[in-house]
């Protein structure tokens, strides 16, 4: 076994990558995930195949189960923060199915020969995040392991034609998002020791913020598809939206909020190695205006930990929403993003 | 010279960072992935560097940074 990291305090001196950051290359994992043979039931409504956030089951002819499940290594050193930020990342695919969550598992690495207390303090932090969801955890399973990962399993109810999904973006749409950008930047940032506490406390706030508030809000209005941007960026999950949805989103990347201090942490290369590879992932579909600034290209494609939720809808509905609109729904064209 | 090779990110950075923050007129980096050549070279510009990197055909880089 490897041997005991004696400062358990700073979770992050354990991890390689943490957060969302950690996910697997997309390229790679579509080649694999594509080499499987698809599992038909008649009860499946979103399995594998679509790239929707969570799958939905059908349990009767009108109600829905929506399962998710989602878990990382901790990009932050506080246990009790790091469980409210992994337990609000994996409450996130529920709301953004538009439902709200009943019941999660717990899914828990941590190394048993360390203080207990910070493992207390990761599902502590878990279970608050819960309870502010209004669901419960009902149970969950541990793993003695050298990294430390946290997450959740998590399941909704919700009536079949309430659910949002990524591909009714309509042209004439506008594009809304609910929180800002550069999570993934400051938490390198913070690593690297360029970002200060203050700054790195900004990124905590968002990445806490569960998508429920948002996605309350969303409820009421008529939403035409919606997905959550986490590990694959801005650039990745806006990318997935379009190709399912069949059109082109032209989305202007100076209007899309950033924290506080990021454009300037990625000018100097505070850059996770996901950002590469979701960059490489857009090629070929995704378009650059060449005069916005690299820094600002490269946030594009920065990896989210608990990012906000990417909606479309009529320009009307996203007035009385709040949040900034970032973009529209245009004709597909021969990139399905462009950046503007 | 910084040997980074072995290194993910944010580590090239940091170690570029250490040996830039001595004011040399001259460093050698040498790194073995893509975004760690990105990112050392986006951090030598930005604190007023030259960058001029050569891949070595080994799956290595070595970044020549000069005022």
């Amino acid at each position: 076994m490897a041997e005991c990291v004696r400062d358990i305090r700073k979770l992050t001196t354990m991890v390689k990558t943490g957060g969302c950051a950690a996910k697997l290359n997309p390229i790679d994992l579509h080649r694999v995930l594509g080499a499987l043979a698809p599992m038909p039931s008649e009860h499946l409504v979103e399995g594998f195949e679509g790239s929707d956030d969570a799958l939905v089951w059908s349990v009767t002819d009108d109600i829905v189960a929506i399962e998710t499940v989602d878990f990382f290594p901790p990009m932050v050193d506080d246990p009790y923060t790091f469980g409210q930020v992994a337990a609000a990342n994996a409450l996130s695919d529920i709301y953004a199915m538009g439902a709200s969550p009943a019941v999660a598992m717990n899914l828990l690495c941590f190394p048993a020969c360390q203080d207990l207390s910070a493992m207390q303090d990761i599902l502590k932090g878990g279970q608050d995040k819960v309870f502010e969801a209004g669901a419960v955890i009902a149970g969950g399973h541990t793993i003695s392991d050298a990294t430390p990962k946290y997450g959740m399993c998590v399941t909704a109810f919700a009536k079949k034609d309430e659910l949002w999904n990524n591909a009714g973006a309509k042209k004439g749409d506008v594009l809304v998002f609910t929180k800002a950008l550069g999570t993934g930047v400051m938490v390198t940032a913070a690593k690297g020791g360029d970002a200060d506490e203050e700054h790195l406390n900004l990124a905590i706030k968002s990445m806490i913020t569960l998508n429920k508030y948002a996605r309350d809000k969303a409820h009421e209005l008529d939403v035409h598809a919606a997905t959550d941007v986490t590990g694959f960026g801005m650039i990745g999950h806006s990318l997935q939206m379009a190709k399912a949805s069949g059109v082109t989103f032209e989305i202007e990347a100076g209007k899309i909020p950033l924290l506080d201090g990021v454009l300037d942490f990625a000018r100097f290369g505070w850059l996770p190695e996901g950002m590469y590879h979701n960059q490489e992932y857009g090629k070929g579909s995704v378009y650059f205006n060449p005069a916005l600034k690299q820094e600002l290209q490269d946030l594009m494609s920065d990896p989210q930990t608990s990012g906000g939720l990417l909606l479309a809808m009529k320009e009307e509905d996203a007035e009385k929403f709040g949040y900034p609109i970032i973009g529209r729904v245009v004709d597909k064209t021969d990139y399905a993003v462009k950046f503007l | 010279m910084v040997d980074a090779r072995g290194l993910s990110c944010p580590e090239p950075v940091i170690l570029t960072k250490k040996a830039l923050s001595k004011k040399p007129s001259k460093l050698e980096v040498i790194v073995d992935n893509r975004a760690a050549l990105e990112n050392v070279t986006r951090y030598a510009k930005a604190v007023g560097y030259n960058v001029v990197s050569s891949d070595k055909g080994d799956g290595s880089y070595h970044l020549d940074i000069s005022k």
